[in-house]
């Protein structure tokens, strides 16, 4: 264990134990370990968990995801237990704006929204990392398994996969700024998962059998109910559902429900498999086909962000991920203007997925990486 | 650490007489005061005489006070307890939009299972229309609730005009007066109150202890079915040492008023005037003269409040904005917001609620600690440098690094 606990050491860009590090903590068993780390490091922990939702009005109920009440107890819980300063900060307005429209706006747009990442974007690093300045703090601590560096050479902070690869989070880390990555700690890069538990328990936190946490955390998993009763006056509802060649083979009850790829619950029996192949808002038609239409030989990106270098000025040769947890891609990106890039594969790619971001790597680092629009 | 507390109107600290008057009943005075034998003789004496002293700081008789567990219970008791008494008569109630949430809550309730409730507006001071509050009664009124001070700006509404008009209409009155019990004069006869909430914590007794006062022939149901204690309107074994606590704070409410008020005044008024001049763009929320004389609201624009808040706490002060919700954040103010207070305005305020054992180093480490906090604050809003012509400080939302 010495071995890993230096190798964090080493991992922090100033190795000086008066600074003040502010944990975001959503009550899970990594962020509660992270804080216990800095706080074994010697730093001025300060602990914050976000409140994001309101769960107080009975109707709304816990989903998969993180931050409720439960884990707001279990958040408090354990910055008592590490003997921490906790606080709540109420950013519920700012989600609601920031995640919540956005996720139904892009649904309502055909596309598959990521609303986790948009959240890492505006919640955690621009309005919590706000908060912290305003606390005086130097570092914004989060659980993410990723890895933040300074690269002396290129003058550039670097953002790596975490070690755990199979847990590895930079993907949705991958809008990130070189002010906002000088301002982070990862504690966890450079640890896996069970080592992670392992600690937690070492520690004796309550949460250190707790489940992880998987779906949306203010919608349930048929997210589509959500979509309808909070934008149900905003959506076109019954249209056609085509073939390649136009032909009606159904109707559909909204475009907002459907996901490119999906071949569940289209609602067409009979014949070959078929799949969403393009959802059409324009003529709010769903044209569906057979798995091998799926496949595309690039992509288009928009509001790209770069890390690995200051700008892209030349085509590059990347591995992409177009999702969480895909096993990347060997792409090609060339710069568009206006931050739009064409990612072009190397073997046409299944399922490329509008709202989903594209990140870019080179080995363990994010280079950098882009929303995908079609 | 300095401990510098001025947030009374979330709850205060124990008085010393206080804490020692209820101590023989956490000891040796166990006994239940219902029972016949000598355990329950000196529990039964104890009581009478709490409600003695609660009742002679409200000008009430003895059998016009029904203790509760809290404030909240006691409007619900007196809420819910007069609509059910009075359906058969009406079903509308009147309130205001700026309640706490016990009297929100309870209305809305009621609101949902066939009673119509009208939520008058304030003005940007905080106070009533007269008139409106006039023209919202109809023959279909039963009960008015208004409350005698705004928990979060202080602001005292008029009681006593307000009594008068419900008595013209023969309307039960009730108003919870959590805030103003121990903190101004209150005579429930002059006042022509039919119903008074009140809470033992936010006047120097424990938290677990509330009464209502309930003019007598005034019919209201229980909430809490049960044995014959409270005169058979609130069931459940009393809780001895709290009455004997909220008595002894009565008591000394009723003692101590005069000087403190004088006191507390000074100190609330050496605060106000000192953060007004030490802190551009602040405004006071409520109104400057008519209210309870511990609370000051205010803005400090372009600075977030809840910041504020933190970084206060960081230095050992204690203060609020807005009510705490179930997690412990602060939601944006429903009071700030009926009074039409901008939402940069509501986002950017605190409440600072003077007590009684606050002195005036306490007040000038607040006029030391705060303006530089107000100033960092503002130093990284991009709206302050727009309104003022200087560069923010940090930006972390520009585009690609």
């Amino acid at each position: 264990m010495a071995g890993f606990l230096a190798a964090i050491f080493f991992n922090m860009k100033i190795p000086n134990k008066s600074k003040r590090v502010v944990i975001a903590m959503s009550g899970g068993v990594d962020s509660s370990t992270a804080a216990a780390l800095l706080k074994e490091q010697g730093y001025d922990v300060i602990g914050i968990s976000m409140q994001l939702w309101d769960y107080t009005e009975g109707e709304r109920d816990r989903f998969g995801g993180c931050c409720s009440l439960d884990d707001i107890y279990d958040a408090r819980r354990v910055a008592d237990r590490l003997d921490i300063p906790f606080y709540v900060v109420n950013f519920e307005e700012a989600f609601s704006k920031s995640v919540v429209d956005y996720f139904v706006d892009g649904y309502l747009k055909g596309e598959t929204p990521n609303p986790c990442l948009k959240c890492n974007q505006i919640l955690k690093f621009e309005v919590l990392l706000k908060r912290v300045m305003e606390l005086e703090a130097d570092f914004l601590a989060t659980g993410h398994y990723a890895r933040a560096v300074y690269d002396e050479e290129r003058r550039r902070y670097l953002l790596l996969r975490g070690k755990d690869t199979s847990k590895d989070q930079s993907y949705f880390l991958f809008t990130m700024t070189q002010k906002q990555l000088s301002r982070i700690i990862f504690p966890l890069g450079d640890l896996t998962k069970i080592e992670v538990r392992k600690l937690a328990k070492k520690f004796g936190l309550n949460v250190a059998e707790k489940k992880d946490s998987q779906e949306i955390c203010f919608a349930p998993k048929d997210y589509s109910s959500f979509v309808t009763q909070y934008a149900g006056h905003r959506i076109d509802a019954k249209g056609e559902i085509v073939d390649r060649d136009g032909k009606v083979l159904g109707m559909h009850s909204g475009l907002y429900r459907y996901t490119i790829g999906q071949r569940k619950g289209i609602g067409i029996s009979g014949g070959e498999p078929l799949y969403v192949l393009k959802i059409d808002m324009a003529k709010n038609q769903l044209l569906v086909g057979p798995e091998d239409r799926l496949f595309s030989e690039s992509l288009i990106a928009r509001e790209s962000n770069w890390i690995g270098i200051p700008s892209l000025d030349t085509e590059i040769a990347v591995l992409a991920m177009i999702r969480y947890r895909h096993k990347g891609i060997e792409a090609k990106v060339l710069p568009l203007g206006n931050n739009k890039v064409e990612v072009c594969f190397k073997m046409p790619e299944k399922s490329i997925t509008p709202g989903q971001a594209v990140v870019f790597y080179k080995g363990d680092e994010v280079i950098g990486g882009g929303w995908i629009e079609k | 650490m300095k401990r510098i507390y001025l947030d009374n109107n979330a709850t205060t600290p124990i008085h010393h007489e206080v804490f020692e008057a209820m101590l023989p009943y956490l000891k040796d005075e166990f006994g239940n005061p219902s029972s016949i034998h000598w355990g329950g003789r000196n529990p039964r004496k104890a009581i009478d005489e709490g409600r003695e002293k609660v009742a002679r700081l409200i000008n009430c008789d003895v059998s016009e006070i029904i203790f509760t567990s809290c404030g909240s219970e006691g409007d619900n008791l007196a809420i819910k307890g007069i609509a059910e008494s009075k359906k058969d008569k009406g079903n509308h109630i009147i309130t205001t939009k700026i309640e706490h949430p016990a009297v929100l809550g309870a209305c809305k309730y009621l609101a949902k299972s066939g009673f119509d409730v009208t939520f008058l507006d304030v003005d940007s001071h905080g106070m009533l229309d007269l008139d409106q509050f006039r023209k919202a009664i109809t023959p279909k009124t039963i009960l008015i609730t208004i409350m005698f001070a705004n928990n979060e700006t202080g602001v005292i509404f008029p009681i006593e005009e307000i009594g008068k008009i419900a008595k013209e209409h023969n309307i039960t009155f009730h108003t919870d007066a959590v805030q103003g019990v121990g903190k101004v004069p209150i005579d429930v006869k002059k006042l022509t109150i039919d119903l008074l909430t009140l809470s033992g914590h936010k006047l120097y007794a424990p938290k677990g202890i509330g009464a209502v006062y309930v003019k007598r022939g005034v019919r209201l149901v229980p909430l809490i079915h049960g044995g014959h204690q409270e005169r058979n309107r609130r069931g459940g074994t009393e809780n001895t040492a709290g009455i004997v606590a909220i008595g002894k704070a009565c008591e000394i409410a009723h003692r101590d008023m005069e000087a403190e008020v004088k006191q507390i005044t000074a100190l609330r008024d050496r605060l106000e005037t000192g953060l007004m001049e030490k802190i551009s763009h602040t405004r006071l929320n409520g109104h400057p003269t008519k209210r309870i004389p511990n609370t000051v609201n205010m803005s400090f624009e372009f600075a977030e409040g809840e910041s504020i808040l933190l970084n206060l706490d960081m230095k050992g002060i204690a203060a609020s904005s807005g009510s705490a919700c179930t997690s412990g954040t602060l939601e944006p103010s429903h009071v700030l917001v009926a009074m039409g207070v901008p939402i940069e305005a509501s986002h950017s305020s605190v409440r600072f609620s003077l007590g009684r054992g606050n002195t005036i180093e306490d007040i000038d480490y607040v006029l030391e600690v705060l303006p530089p906090i107000v100033e960092k604050m503002r130093s990284m809003s991009p709206l302050y440098s727009v309104a003022t012509g200087q560069a923010a400080n940090i930006s972390f939302s520009e585009g690609g690094g």
